[in-house]
């Protein structure tokens, strides 16, 4: 009659501990996404300041100064409210790849000023936004799966937060035909 | 006068722009002078003699959606050899603000500039953003010209300086012959209608109205409508279901369908309830000589010479629109009488008389001044060997 009561407490607690530990799992997903967001949010950011850097430098014609500062201005938040986030940064990165994928781009600004170390900023802090885009989709993914199984569904182990979004944009600054991989 | 005219958008994709600089061009090369285009353009497209090809434009994102242009430092270098080669009296550019061949034009050239901007903008920050970089283009330019009212508010609030305004011209010449299509406008007579069907101040409600009254009295009458957007069974269903045979919609139409639509009928139907500023597809229709019914509402009166080369009735009217295009219909005298003067009338529209008031801004801004040459300051950017 004893051992009966120990099994079922013992079964209990058990349970317990290990639904808890489900709970927080889950709970320590969706901040470890929270985390990846604000990193993602930080290398768009820094992708915008230095493409506007590149575009006021004067190391560009006009035209192209002017496509990539009007991309760069439509990814400021609250300035293109018709055009959401995802749309206005694959814009920058499609203004970007069509300045840096003319053939002989980089060769035409050798020797300038300040130049290369300018267009290297610029394809590296691309090439974050494409590691960051990728660890936050992968973290969204995870907790996704997480909060899918049957008993994170049956025992609301998520609470009120709400299922993250995978963050989808063009961020390839790789032109098909060009011979030298951006980025790093 | 040698004339070197620049055009921002690819010259085989058809657009206003591109239509505006290919009519200046002819229309100012008839009247003898020496005009060089450069447009973006894809190498195998056929190019009229008087345009050479900046190579292909590419499309990219800007100010929310994706335009071809031309841009980067190999076009840059074509910009300069074309004006190096071309040794131009005076350089025209067209739409400076966007970012292709004529900002870059702008950037290289110095001499008597003279620019054109076509489109209004709403009032946004982005042009505030970007004008530093435009600025030293702009402040190039000598002379100025809008082609309409809206225009040119957008290019005094956002740029400075003023502009003259000349409206896009006619080409009447292209409007005067085309061969009706097959069957039209048949024994029973034919009114014709061109424009959005979505578009409320376009009309067609009006004319819709006027034509279940029409075709009633009328047997064998036709209408024939031609434009994009809307649905030809919404539009079918707001006439009576007897009539409804005698409609025929063809949707949006080529260029040469259009001249042929205007061709296909006894009647032309501009039943606008407002908003245009100047009405040209009632232009393109006189240019025609097709007798015209229209509203009475401002552009119109004044490109009708007050009902003199056309009848007008009362806007949104459409008992009124009933009685005019009726008595049109049934007075072949008066309809042979308002074509010729449409004829008459329309000529003050011509891409000619146009072109002249173009060339006056040309005479003004090259006085005193030398021609058309490259510039030190775009002269230390692209080397020529690149390209």
């Amino acid at each position: 009659m004893i051992t009966d009561i120990v099994i079922v407490v013992a079964a209990a607690l058990l349970v317990g501990v290990y639904v808890s530990w489900r709970a927080g799992r889950i709970d320590r997903l969706h901040a470890r996404v929270d985390m990846a967001r604000t990193a993602l949010d930080v290398t768009l950011l820094r992708r915008s300041s230095v493409a506007l850097e590149l575009a006021t430098s004067g190391l560009l014609d006009p035209a192209t100064s002017l496509l990539l500062a009007g991309a760069v201005h439509g990814t400021r938040p609250g300035q293109n409210n018709d055009r959401p986030r995802d749309l206005a940064e694959s814009d920058l990165t499609r203004a970007l790849r069509a300045a840096f994928s003319q053939p002989g781009f980089r060769a035409s600004l050798s020797g300038k000023e300040g130049a290369d170390e300018l267009l290297t900023e610029v394809e590296a802090a691309a090439h974050q936004v494409f590691l960051a885009r990728k660890f936050y989709n992968d973290m969204v993914a995870a907790t996704r799966e997480a909060r899918r199984r049957p008993l994170a569904r049956l025992l609301r182990l998520s609470g009120k937060a709400k299922p993250p979004e995978f963050f989808e944009m063009d961020d390839s600054l790789i032109a098909e035909n060009s011979t030298a991989p951006l980025g790093l | 006068m040698k004339i070197g005219i620049t055009c921002p958008y690819s010259w085989d994709v058809p657009g206003g722009v591109q239509q505006h600089i290919r009519d200046l061009a002819e229309a100012l090369i008839d009247e003898g002078h020496r005009v060089s285009v450069i447009s973006p353009a894809d190498d195998d497209t056929p190019l009229p003699p008087y345009v050479t090809g900046a190579g292909r434009a590419v499309p990219v994102p800007y100010n929310g959606s994706v335009a071809r242009l031309s841009f980067g430092f190999l076009s840059v270098s074509r910009v300069r050899r074309w004006i190096r080669d071309g040794g131009f009296d005076v350089l025209h550019v067209h739409e400076p603000e966007i970012p292709s061949l004529s900002l870059l034009a702008c950037w290289v050239a110095s001499g008597p500039i003279v620019a054109t901007v076509h489109t209004a903008i709403p009032r946004s920050r982005i042009l505030l953003v970007t004008y530093p970089i435009l600025r030293t283009g702009m402040e190039k330019i000598n002379g100025r010209i809008a082609v309409s009212e809206a225009a040119r508010t957008t290019l005094v609030e956002h740029i400075g300086g003023d502009a003259v305004v000349i409206p896009n011209g006619v080409a009447t010449r292209r409007y005067r012959k085309a061969d009706p299509l097959p069957g039209w406008p048949g024994p029973g007579g034919a009114i014709g209608f061109l424009g959005r069907l979505d578009e409320p101040r376009k009309g067609l409600s009006v004319l819709l109205k006027a034509f279940g009254t029409l075709g009633a009295q009328r047997q064998g009458l036709r209408l024939l409508i031609a434009g994009p957007a809307g649905d030809p069974e919404e539009v079918l269903h707001r006439v009576p279901a007897g009539l409804r045979d005698r409609v025929v919609l063809l949707g949006q139409v080529s260029e040469e369908d259009k001249v042929r639509v205007l061709h296909s009928v006894d009647v032309f139907c501009s039943p606008n309830t407002g908003g245009e500023s100047f009405g040209i597809v009632t232009a393109e229709a006189m240019a025609a000589g097709v007798p015209i019914v229209a509203s009475d509402i401002e552009a119109f009166r004044q490109v009708l010479r007050n009902g003199e080369a056309g009848e007008l009735f009362a806007a949104g009217d459409a008992a009124d629109l009933g009685r005019a295009a009726g008595r049109l219909l049934d007075d072949p005298a008066r309809r042979a009488g308002l074509s010729a003067a449409a004829l008459a009338a329309v000529a003050d529209y011509d891409w000619s008389v146009v072109a002249r008031a173009v060339f006056s801004v040309y005479e003004t801004v090259v006085l005193g001044r030398t021609q058309v040459a490259v510039t030190a300051a775009g002269g230390d950017f692209p080397q020529d060997g690149l390209a």
